[in-house]
C-alpha cells in the first residue's frame, strides 16, 4: 500500500513537472516583454509554439496510446480554424458590442467541437480499419477536404480566407495548452486511458475482458481532433489570413515529427519537441534550406534507434542514467547482504 | 474530347499507376509494410532520365537503362539501410520510417533540382494515330504496349521461375519459407528491385505524358496508386493490375465530366468507399488474425 | 430455438451431465444448442450441445485441429456462429460482441498469451475490472467526482486478486517482462478481475512442468470454490484433465463424440480411437 502510495505520487510527480515546464516558460517570456528584451521576431513564435505543442500533444494520444497513425491532423486543425475563423469573422461584423473575451472561447469551443465531429465521422469510417490502412484513408480524408475547401465560395476558396480578427494572444494560447495537458494527462491515467492503452497492446484480450473498441476509438479520435480544433483556431486568430494550402499532407507530417522526435507516448516530449520544431527554424537560419531534410532523417533514426532491439539493448546498456541506476542498485544490493 | 478518347488517356493513365501499385502490392504482400516511398521512386526515375538526357546529352534509351538501373539501386538501398532494421518492429514504427524515406528523397531533390518543375525530354516520337474522329496520342499506345508486356512478363516471372515460388512462399509464410532454404533476405531484395524498377518504367511514362516533372511530382500519382493496390486487393498482383486501370479510368472521367479540381476528392473518395464496403479489395483474400 | 435477446431462459441440466453434485436441479450456466459454424465449405464445428452446471470444471479435449479453441471462439463470440444458440446464465448471447459477452459473465485466456505487454501486472488486472468501475470521462479527466475513491476501490481488489495467487509483489512490473509462468497465471487473474460467472481456459498447462501443472490444478480447483464459478478448459495434459474436471467433452472433427465423467471417457472405444486411429482389422 505504501508503495503504491509512492507510486501514484510518481506519476502525480511527472504530470506536475510538465505543468511546470509549460508555467516557467510562461513566466520566462512574460519577464522578457515586460523588460523589453525579447524581439519581435521572437514574440511571433510564442502562438505558434503553442499551436505546435496542442497539435503535438494531441496526436501523440492516438499514435503514443492508441497506437494508431493519423495522417490527417492537419485536416481536423483545418477544420476549427476554418469554423473559428468563420465564426469570429461574423460575430465580429454583426455583433461588435461583443467583446474578445466572449468572441474567442465561442470560436474555440466552436472550432473544437466541429474538429471533434469531423474526427468521429472519420473514425467511423475507419472503424474497421487499423495500421497501414487507417493511416492511409486519414491521409486520404485529409487530401479530400482541401480540394473541398479549395472549391468552396464561403471559405475563400484557392485565394484563402481574409479579415479573421487577430484574438489570439500568448496568454490564451498558453492556458490552451494547460488545458489540453490537463485533460489528456488525466485521460491517459483512468480507466479510461487505461482502456484504450489495452487496445493498442492487445484488441482481442482487450475486447475480451470487455473493452468496447469502437466507443474507445471514437473518444480517441474525437478528443485527438477536438483539440486539433482548438489549435486550429488559435492558428487563424493569429495570422488573420487562411489558406487552404497550410493544411496539406506536409503539415501532417510537421506534426508527426514532434511526435516522433519527443518520443511516441511521451506528453513532456511532445511539449518540448513542439516547441522545438517551431522555433529551431528560426533559430538557424542557415539550415532553412535543410530543414525538410533533417525532418525526415530524424523520423527515419529515431525509429531505427528506439524499435530495433539489438541497438535498444547497446543504448540500455551505455545509458548514463540506466549505468548510474544499475550501479546504485548493486550497491544496495551489496548492502543488504552485509 | 470524346468518351472513348478520354477512356482511353484514362487506360493509359491507369497503366502507370497499375505498374507503381504492382511495386506497393509485391512490397506489402511479400515484406508486410506499406512502402510509402515508392512513389518518390517514380520522381527519382524520372530525373535521372532529364540528367541523362538533357544535361549529360545521352542517347534516351541509355537514359532509360541508366534510370532504372539507378532505382533499382537506390530500392535496394533504402530496404537494406532503412526497412531491414525494422523487420520484426511494430507495424507503426516501419510505417514512420517509410513516410520518412518518402520525405527524405523529396528535399534532396528540392535541394538538388530546386521547386522549379523541370521539362522532361523527349523519348518518344511516335505521331498520333487516327481512327476516323478518334485520335490516339503515341504515348497513350506505347503506355498501353510497354506495361502490357511488362504485366505479362512479371506474371510469368511470379508463377514460372524459381525466384518467383520463392516470393510466393515468403509471402504465404515467411519463416515456414526461411526453414525450407529460401533466403528471406534475398527474397526481398528482389522485391525491392522489381519494384523499384517497375516504379522508374512508371516515372518514364509519367514523365512523357505530363512533360515536367517535379520534387514533389511522385508523392500523389504513388499515394493514387496505394489507392489502386488496396482497391484491387493488396497483395494480389492480377488485383494491382485492375486496381491501376479502373483507377485511371475513374479518375479521367470524373476530370471529364465532373470537375478537375475534384478528381483527386474523387479518387481518394472511391479509396474510402471501397474500404468501407469491402476492406480487403476486389481481388484480395481475407486475413484473419488467429485467436 | 428461438429465443429473444432479453428473455432469460432456465432449462435445468440434462441428466447426464449433473455434475458436480451440488449443481443438481440448477440450471447450468453455459448452455450451447446445435452450435456450428462454417468457414467457407468447411464444417469447423457441428452440432455443439453442451451444458456447464454453475460450478462445475469441465474439460474439453480432443486431438490436435478437432476444433477445440473455436469452441471458445464461438462462446466468447470472437467467431459469430452459423447456426445454433448459446445460453449464458440463460441469456442468448447472438449478435453480441466480445465485450458485451465479457460483461454478460465470460472470462477467458489465450492459447497463446495474450498480455498488454508494455503495461504493469496492476494495470492488467485492473483493465480486467473495467466495467466494474464506474468512472465517467468526466471523472477521468478532471481526476475528481469520484475519480479517487473508484481507483482505490480498483486498487484494493486487483491486489486481493494478485494475493490470491501470490503474485502481488510482482504488481508494479511490466507483464510482457515475467517470466511465462507468471504470464499465463496473469492471464487468470486478469479474466477472473472481470467477475465471470464461467471461466475459459485455453490450454493453461501448456508449457509447463510437472510442479507447476499441479499448482495449476490446484489453483483451479481454488477457483472454483473460492469464487464458486464454473470452469471450462481445453487442455492436452491428461493428468490435469482426468485429475480435476468433473465432467469432460471430446471433440472430434467439430463434434462432440463423447461426453462423461472421467472414468466413462477413459473407458471410451470412442475416444480411444479418436486418440490412437482404429484396430487393424483382424
Amino acid at each position: 500500500m505504501k508503495k503504491s502510495q509512492k507510486k501514484l505520487r510518481k506519476s502525480t510527480v511527472n504530470n506536475l513537472i510538465n505543468y511546470a515546464i509549460v508555467a516557467a516558460f510562461y513566466l520566462v517570456v512574460t519577464v522578457m516583454i515586460q523588460t523589453g528584451s525579447a524581439t519581435r521576431h521572437m514574440k511571433s513564435m510564442l502562438v505558434p509554439i503553442c499551436v505546435a505543442v496542442i497539435l503535438a500533444v494531441s496526436l501523440n494520444l492516438v499514435i503514443g496510446f492508441l497506437g494508431e497513425l493519423s495522417l490527417g491532423h492537419a485536416a481536423f486543425m483545418s477544420i476549427g480554424a476554418y469554423t473559428g475563423g468563420l465564426l469570429s469573422k461574423f460575430i465580429a461584423n454583426q455583433f461588435p458590442q461583443i467583446p474578445v473575451a466572449v468572441r474567442f472561447p465561442v470560436s474555440l469551443l466552436a472550432g473544437g467541437i466541429l474538429g471533434a465531429v469531423f474526427g468521429a465521422l472519420v473514425c467511423l469510417v475507419v472503424l474497421r480499419l487499423k495500421g497501414d490502412y487507417l493511416a492511409i484513408v486519414t491521409l486520404a480524408f485529409g487530401e479530400i477536404l482541401r480540394s473541398i475547401v479549395i472549391n468552396l465560395e464561403f471559405t475563400g476558396g484557392a485565394a484563402g480566407l481574409k479579415g479573421v480578427p487577430q484574438d489570439a494572444s500568448f496568454t490564451y494560447g498558453i492556458i490552451l495548452v494547460f488545458i489540453t495537458l490537463f485533460v489528456i494527462q488525466n485521460l491517459v491515467k483512468s480507466k479510461h486511458g487505461r482502456a484504450i492503452q489495452a487496445l493498442r497492446d492487445n484488441t482481442i484480450a482487450a475486447t475480451s475482458v470487455g473493452v468496447n473498441a469502437t466507443r474507445y476509438k471514437l473518444i480517441v479520435f474525437s478528443l485527438s481532433a477536438f483539440f486539433a480544433g482548438v489549435a486550429g483556431v488559435l492558428y487563424s486568430h493569429n495570422y488573420s489570413i487562411l489558406t487552404a494550402g497550410t493544411f496539406d499532407y506536409n503539415y501532417s507530417i510537421e506534426i508527426l515529427v514532434m511526435v516522433v522526435l519527443g518520443g511516441i507516448g511521451s506528453i513532456r516530449g511532445s511539449v518540448i519537441a513542439g516547441a522545438l520544431i517551431v522555433m529551431l527554424p528560426e533559430m538557424l537560419r542557415s539550415l532553412q534550406d535543410y530543414r525538410m531534410l533533417i525532418y525526415a532523417i530524424v523520423l527515419i533514426v529515431m525509429m531505427i534507434f528506439t524499435s530495433n532491439d539489438t541497438i535498444k539493448m547497446y543504448m540500455a546498456k551505455y545509458n548514463p542514467v540506466n549505468f548510474v541506476k544499475n550501479s546504485m542498485t548493486a550497491k544496495k544490493s551489496q548492502k543488504e547482504e552485509n | 474530347m470524346s468518351f472513348l478518347s478520354n477512356l482511353i488517356s484514362g487506360l493509359s493513365l491507369g497503366s502507370i499507376y497499375a505498374l507503381i501499385a504492382l511495386g506497393y502490392t509485391m512490397v506489402y504482400g511479400i515484406a508486410k509494410m506499406l512502402n510509402f516511398a515508392h512513389g518518390d521512386v517514380i520522381m527519382v526515375g524520372a530525373f535521372t532520365v532529364i540528367v541523362a538526357v538533357n544535361s549529360m546529352g545521352l542517347p534516351a534509351v541509355l537514359g532509360i537503362v541508366l534510370s532504372v538501373l539507378i532505382c533499382v539501386v537506390m530500392g535496394v538501398t533504402i530496404e537494406r539501410i532503412a526497412y531491414k532494421p525494422l523487420r520484426s518492429s511494430p507495424p507503426l514504427s516501419v510505417l514512420i520510417t517509410a513516410i520518412g524515406v518518402s520525405y527524405f528523397l523529396q528535399s534532396l531533390a528540392l535541394i538538388i533540382f530546386g521547386s522549379t518543375q523541370k521539362s522532361f525530354p523527349k523519348v518518344f516520337n511516335m505521331e498520333p494515330v487516327h481512327l476516323g474522329e478518334l485520335t490516339i496520342k503515341g504515348e497513350s499506345i506505347e503506355t498501353l504496349v510497354v506495361t502490357t508486356a511488362i504485366m505479362i512478363g512479371l506474371t510469368l516471372f511470379i508463377n514460372k521461375t524459381k525466384m518467383g515460388k520463392a516470393m510466393r512462399a515468403v509471402s504465404e509464410d515467411r519463416a515456414a519459407a526461411e526453414l525450407m532454404g529460401i533466403s528471406v533476405n534475398k527474397t526481398i531484395t528482389v522485391t525491392f528491385a522489381i519494384g523499384s524498377a517497375l516504379a522508374s518504367v512508371a516515372g518514364l511514362f509519367f514523365g512523357a505524358t505530363y512533360g515536367f516533372i517535379g520534387p514533389y511530382t511522385g508523392s500523389m500519382p504513388g499515394i493514387k496508386a496505394f489507392v489502386a493496390a488496396v482497391f484491387g486487393g493488396i497483395g494480389s498482383i492480377p488485383g494491382a493490375m485492375l486496381g491501376g486501370i479502373l483507377l485511371g479510368v475513374i479518375e479521367n472521367l470524373a476530370k471529364a465530366y465532373i470537375s478537375t479540381e475534384l478528381s483527386d476528392a474523387i479518387v481518394f473518395g472511391v479509396l474510402v468507399l471501397v474500404l468501407c464496403l469491402k476492406p480487403t479489395g476486389l481481388l484480395g483474400k481475407k486475413i484473419n488474425e488467429k485467436v | 430455438m428461438a429465443v429473444k435477446p432479453s428473455e432469460r431462459i432456465m432449462v435445468p441440466l440434462p441428466s447426464h451431465s449433473i455434475v458436480p453434485i451440488e449443481d443438481m436441479h440448477k440450471a447450468p450456466v453455459l448452455q450451447t444448442h446445435q452450435l456450428g459454424i462454417d468457414f467457407g465449405g468447411l464444417t469447423a464445428v457441428n452440432n455443439l450441445n453442451l451444458a456447464i452446471g454453475p460450478t462445475e470444471i469441465c474439460g474439453l479435449i480432443g486431438p490436435n485441429g478437432a476444433g477445440k479453441t473455436t469452441v471458445f471462439n464461438l462462446l466468447t463470440n470472437v467467431y459469430q456462429p452459423t447456426r445454433g444458440t448459446i445460453l449464458l446464465d440463460g441469456y442468448d448471447t447472438k449478435g453480441k460482441s466480445c465485450d458485451q459477452v465479457s460483461k454478460m459473465g465470460i472470462a477467458r485466456t489465450f492459447q497463446n498469451i495474450r498480455l498488454f505487454g508494455k503495461m504493469t501486472v496492476m494495470d492488467n488486472v485492473k483493465i480486467g475490472m473495467h466495467n466494474q468501475l464506474h468512472t465517467s470521462l468526466l471523472s477521468s479527466v478532471t481526476h475528481g467526482f469520484g475519480y479517487k475513491q473508484a481507483e482505490k476501490k480498483a486498487y484494493d481488489k486487483a491486489k486481493e486478486l494478485l494475493d490470491f495467487f501470490g503474485m502481488a509483489d510482482l504488481r508494479h512490473h511490466q507483464a510482457g517482462s515475467l517470466p511465462y509462468g507468471a504470464q499465463r497465471r496473469l492471464e487468470i487473474v486478469r479474466a477472473l478481475a472481470t467477475n465471470p460467472k464461467i471461466l475459459l481456459l485455453d490450454e493453461p498447462a501448456a508449457g509447463m512442468n510437472p510442479s507447476e501443472t499441479a499448482e495449476l490444478m490446484e489453483n483451479i480447483r481454488r477457483i472454483r470454490d473460492e469464487f464458486q464459478i464454473a470452469v471450462m478448459l481445453i487442455e492436452h495434459d491428461m493428468n490435469l484433465v482426468m485429475g480435476i474436471c468433473e465432467g469432460i467433452c471430446v471433440l472430434n472433427y467439430g463434434e462432440i463424440i463423447a461426453k462423461g465423467t472421467p472414468d466413462e471417457i477413459k473407458a471410451n472405444p470412442k475416444v480411444i480411437e479418436a486418440y490412437l486411429g482404429k484396430k487393424a482389422d483382424k
